[in-house]
């Protein structure tokens, strides 16, 4: 494992995003997440990989604040964003503050044409008309397929579709860092593909960084900087994306042998 | 001849069962409440403009008083009711604004007493002639009134970022939070709306029966629309309230005198249990939209 040279890396810089020991509990008994450590730095992309019922979509969660909308807690630990402590911050102050997230199975608005759901991105920023049409058309140029379909009502395009239309309306709130839940959920692989490597030339091109949970491991490790690998709440293993590729004992748990995912 | 005019002034009447259903269907959309107070707050502001006229204050003065109270109002509600409420099921929160309903009117009477108050907002109810229809004045300044308030939400629906945000937490919650929606803001924004329909549902109920305790009844009205019109639609609010007014005015005139009259306060009820059985979801129930 690399921790060495990560903590070197972070010498250098501080994280975009710190979260130190959280623990998260639901309805006041049911702990979720105890012990996760991690970090981003600022213009990363990282992999937070795990079986269903790891903990990530908890994490990220805290991370976006929206445990609250869950009846849950962040009750140990602490996050920071940016250098500043987000535990007591409200969510949509936290999507001002550059942090949103994109959720799990995509969550478009359904009635709502596409345009309508990028736009409803941009509303926290309370832009001007002139700015939330470039807003708009940056987001066309990324994924132009929306463009053609900017009048239709969101929940009638295809599974691939609403993923763009998840992350378009996500840029719309201009990020510094975007948490991504289970993008490849329900999708065909080469759909998987292109939408990572949109991910990854946002972050290259604009310095966008991603927090991506995901199941599908050589997907997310091939276009990830570092990876996190989470087991019942705890995370398990840390270290960049290409030690993780030819960790043993991950490919043992993940990619050969199949562990039981029973824990759902 | 009759036939016309029985139905023309159903019509008519009915969009003032519309404008109460409205104020329903604008709650329910948003945070999935069925929200009983909607009675009460049309109670308490048309009790609110009467007295306020009543002591000197100018009608136009009056109104604006009356929507900064409704205003007010729905920011408690939400810091006081809804907030602590937050994700609790439909049922918890319906039985809240059962709650909310009896203070409403607790301290609108103890405030403003419980006496029928004449309201005058200067319409006569004198029938006027088109061609040779005989229609109710009232009735027709009624629905245009209507008419107008249905346009006006349209637009601060479609063309508005409060509408947008609106229609958004309508549909998934959890995502307009995600990307930065203040969702207490949309709550109280939704209730204020409501309460001016509200506002302007009470002001024609008052000016025709008399501002008085009743006036909180008309919500068990808006119950019938709601099921024939479909609970999340404006649309099926109007179309609800147009059937219902409609139905009430063609049964009173047709079926009425065949079993001894009196029919209209139970017959939207009875409208509304035929398309419980054929269509749950009201005309216009919005329908999830599914991908196979």
């Amino acid at each position: 494992m690399s921790h060495a040279s990560n903590a070197a890396q972070l010498q250098q810089a501080p994280p975009l995003l710190s979260v130190d020991n959280i623990e998260v509990i639901y309805n006041g008994a049911i702990l979720a997440v105890s012990g996760v450590s991690l970090q981003v730095l600022q213009g990363s992309i990282i992999a937070l990989l795990g079986a269903n019922g790891a903990g990530k979509s908890t994490t990220l969660k805290a991370i976006s604040g929206l445990v609250q909308a869950d009846r849950a807690e962040v009750s140990r630990g602490t996050i920071s964003f940016d250098g500043q402590s987000s535990l007591h911050v409200p969510a949509n102050q936290r999507v001002q503050q550059g942090i949103v997230h994109v959720l799990e199975g995509r969550h478009v608005f359904a009635h709502l044409s596409v345009e309508e759901n990028l736009i409803s991105g941009a509303f926290v920023r309370k832009p001007s008309r002139q700015t939330a049409k470039q807003g708009l058309e940056r987001v066309y140029t990324w994924f132009p397929r929306l463009k053609e379909k900017r009048t239709l009502q969101a929940g009638y395009t295809s599974g691939g579709e609403q993923q763009m239309v998840a992350i378009g309306r996500a840029l719309m709130t201009h990020p510094r860092l975007v948490l991504l839940d289970e993008p490849s959920m329900g999708l065909a692989p080469l759909i998987v593909q292109e939408i990572f490597e949109i991910v990854s030339e946002l972050n290259a091109k604009e310095q966008v960084s991603f927090l991506v949970a995901e199941q599908n491991i050589p997907v997310s490790l091939k276009h990830a900087h570092y990876g996190y690998v989470m087991e019942t709440g705890r995370v398990v293993l840390s270290g960049t994306a290409e030690s993780l590729l030819n960790n043993t004992a991950l490919k043992d748990a993940y990619l050969g042998k199949k562990k039981s995912n029973s824990r759902a | 001849m009759l036939f016309l005019e029985t139905l023309i002034g159903g019509l008519l009447a009915g969009t003032m069962y519309s404008l109460v259903a409205i104020g329903f269907v604008l709650i329910y959309k948003a945070s999935g409440v069925f929200n009983f107070a909607q009675g009460a707050i049309l109670l308490f502001s048309a009790l609110l403009l009467v007295t306020l006229h009543e002591h000197g204050v100018p009608f136009v003065l009056a109104v604006l008083i009356t929507l900064v109270a409704l205003i007010l109002l729905s920011i408690l509600i939400e810091r006081l009711v809804l907030r602590p409420l937050t994700n609790r099921s439909p049922m918890t929160l319906f039985m809240a604004t059962l709650g909310v309903s009896y203070v409403i009117e607790g301290v609108a009477q103890g405030l403003m007493g419980a006496n029928v108050h004449a309201l005058d907002v200067g319409i006569e109810d004198v029938p006027v002639f088109i061609g040779d229809l005989m229609i109710s004045q009232f009735d027709l300044i009624a629905a245009i009134t209507a008419g107008v308030l249905v346009g006006v939400l349209a637009l601060l629906f479609n063309k508005t970022r409060i509408g947008i945000s609106l229609r958004a937490v309508a549909d998934d919650t959890r995502a307009a939070l995600s990307i930065g929606i203040h969702l207490n803001r949309i709550w109280q924004i939704v209730w204020a709306v409501a309460g001016v329909t509200g506002l302007v549902a009470g002001m024609l109920w008052g000016t025709r029966q008399g501002v008085q305790f009743s006036l909180s009844l008309v919500v068990l009205k808006a119950l019938p629309v709601l099921i024939i019109g479909g609970f999340t639609s404006i649309g099926g609010a109007i179309v609800g309230g147009l059937i219902v007014g409609a139905g009430e005015s063609l049964g009173e005139a047709y079926i009425g005198p065949l079993i001894g009259g009196g029919i209209t306060p139970w017959f939207a009820y009875f409208l509304a249990l035929a398309f419980l059985f054929y269509r749950p979801a009201g005309i216009f129930g919005e329908r999830a939209i599914e991908r196979v």
